[in-house]
């Protein structure tokens, strides 16, 4: 699904990845931990192509990212959702507006839309909140406002960026539950996150990254999904 | 193309969010294309004021009494044999007492003691070119039979100047403020880009295209470019209509301002078009500028 070889990435002097390698699998859930700073967003970047490798190659679904002209690069952002640690609603549109946003850039109808955005509202249980501005909402709200956004075009991967990182203890396992069940219906997910009391209760497979480079890959048989499904 | 109306009510809705930054743009694109529109009619105006001069007769002979017909002929011919003339016409002391009637017709007590009698024959005279006026009233003045010539060459080459100057002007000025009303849009839909670069950020990162993020800034620039445009014709059709009789009472028969209402309406369309272009330009320059999708 996601194919990494032999990929780095310089900012002027400094070295964000050295040679990393790597391979995500359709329906994995991966955690990328380390450090802050040790380039765990970038490797989401250059899987969503914010971001160019100074050396070597990304693959999504066989399709090669760094040689993707920029008019194809929308459709690839299409089948990744991404959530982040700032969550980035946009603070003058309420929860349905926030939620309907990229089906709106498909040029769904409204009728269409409002389906589509309530039935995934109802995934992360915020049918109640559906006209509060993020303002109004907790964090945990605003973070699963943002999950709903990420999953609203049914993508095939979601990347999530220290999502739990803004979050108390309570929240911060509520998105994780949510992650999970996008996982266990068949989403693949990679999450980056410094927070190992998240990681240290979960099976999946961790991809630990310092200064760079893969220190560590606990690549194991079964922790995938279905290992979640058991729990 | 399914997201167009989508796309117009953002533009709408960052207008009404930032009125300050719209009113900027339009206020300076309201006198941009006021001026404009001022210009035009000027031009217009002062282009039919010319034909009518020219066409008027150019150089009047007047003749001393008791000039008989075979005389006035004998000086015709020699008018037509300099190959410079494009028209004589014979005025009796009859036909001058009729247009001097029709003239004073609101002023009866200078109707009241002018006979025919008081009143010159004379020979009107055009010519193909100003230039030549002045030998064709030097060729009159030598006929015994002519009392006294007049010729109106100051007025048309003093008016002419005039219009020249008058259009080098408006060029000037129209020049100055239509490149101002550009570089006044591209600042506000500058500001405005920078203003949602957050939203610009979430709509890259769900799959908006390129074309998705550019498309409501640029109606912004359409919008900005053909309201003002439309209100400013609008305006100066007003004041046209409200300070037109006050001029052409002044200028009586000279019928230069009689800008009907297809003028405005040609002129409508070109402005709101004019407007509509500079917007498209400014807000396309903008967004190659400002925006990186």
């Amino acid at each position: 699904m996601i194919t990494f070889r032999e990929v780095s990435k310089d900012y002027d002097s400094l070295s964000a990845l050295t040679d990393i390698s790597m391979e995500i699998t359709p329906g994995e859930f991966v955690f990328l931990v380390g450090p802050s700073g040790a380039g765990k967003s970038t490797v989401l970047k250059l899987i969503i192509r914010e971001d160019l490798p100074s050396k070597g190659d990304v693959f999504v679904d066989g399709a090669e990212v760094t040689k993707m002209r920029p008019s194809e690069v929308p459709h690839l952002r299409r089948r990744i959702g991404t959530v982040f640690q700032d969550f980035k609603l946009l603070p003058q549109r309420t929860v349905f507006e926030n939620v309907s946003f990229p089906l709106e850039i498909l040029g769904l109808d409204d009728d269409e839309i409002k389906k589509i955005v309530e039935d995934t509202i109802a995934l992360v249980n915020l049918e109640h909140k559906l006209g509060h501005f993020p303002a109004q909402l907790s964090g945990g709200e605003a973070q699963r406002t943002a999950i709903a956004r990420a999953m609203v075009m049914r993508p095939e991967i979601i990347l999530a960026d220290e999502p739990t990182g803004n979050l108390d203890l309570g929240s911060a396992w509520e998105v994780m539950q949510i992650l999970n069940k996008l996982n266990s219906l068949g989403t693949t997910v990679v999450m980056a996150t410094h927070n190992m009391d998240i990681t240290s209760g979960l099976p999946h497979r961790k991809l630990e990254i310092q200064k760079g480079r893969i220190v560590n890959d606990t690549k194991q048989k079964g922790a995938s999904r279905e290992s979640v499904k058991k729990k | 193309m399914k997201n167009l109306p989508r796309l117009i009510k953002v533009a709408f809705a960052r207008i009404i969010r930032n009125p300050y930054h719209a009113l900027a743009a339009f206020l300076v694109m309201f006198l941009t294309f006021f001026v404009v529109g001022a210009f035009v009619l000027i031009s217009i105006g002062s282009n039919r004021l010319l034909s009518y001069l020219e066409s008027r007769p150019q150089v009047t002979a007047f003749l001393k009494d008791g000039i008989g017909s075979e005389k006035v002929e004998e000086i015709r011919e020699l008018l037509s044999a300099t190959k410079v003339v494009s028209k004589t016409q014979y005025v009796s002391k009859e036909e001058a007492l009729k247009i001097y009637k029709e003239r004073n017709k609101n002023e009866p007590l200078l109707n009241e003691f002018v006979t025919a009698e008081i009143l010159p024959a004379s020979i009107e005279v055009s010519t193909y070119k100003l230039e030549d006026l002045p030998k064709i009233a030097t060729t009159l003045e030598k006929e015994e039979a002519v009392d006294e010539v007049v010729f109106q060459q100051n007025i048309i080459e003093t008016l002419s100047a005039w219009t020249k100057t008058i259009r080098n002007i408006g060029i000037g000025v129209v020049t100055f403020l239509l490149v101002m009303s550009l570089l006044t849009t591209l600042i506000v839909i500058g500001l405005n880009i920078s203003l949602h670069q957050d939203e610009i950020e979430i709509m890259k990162l769900v799959g908006a295209t390129s074309w998705y993020i550019r498309v409501p800034f640029i109606f912004e620039g359409i919008l900005y470019g053909s309201i003002s445009a439309l209100v400013a014709t609008l305006f100066l059709w007003a004041s046209y209509i409200w300070v037109s009789p006050t001029i052409q009472g002044v200028f009586s028969d000279v019928p230069f301002l009689t800008a009907s209402p297809t003028i405005f309406i040609y002129l409508l369309g070109a402005e709101i078009l004019g407007g509509a272009l500079i917007g498209i330009i400014g807000a396309v320059v903008a967004t190659r500028k400002y925006l990186t999708v």
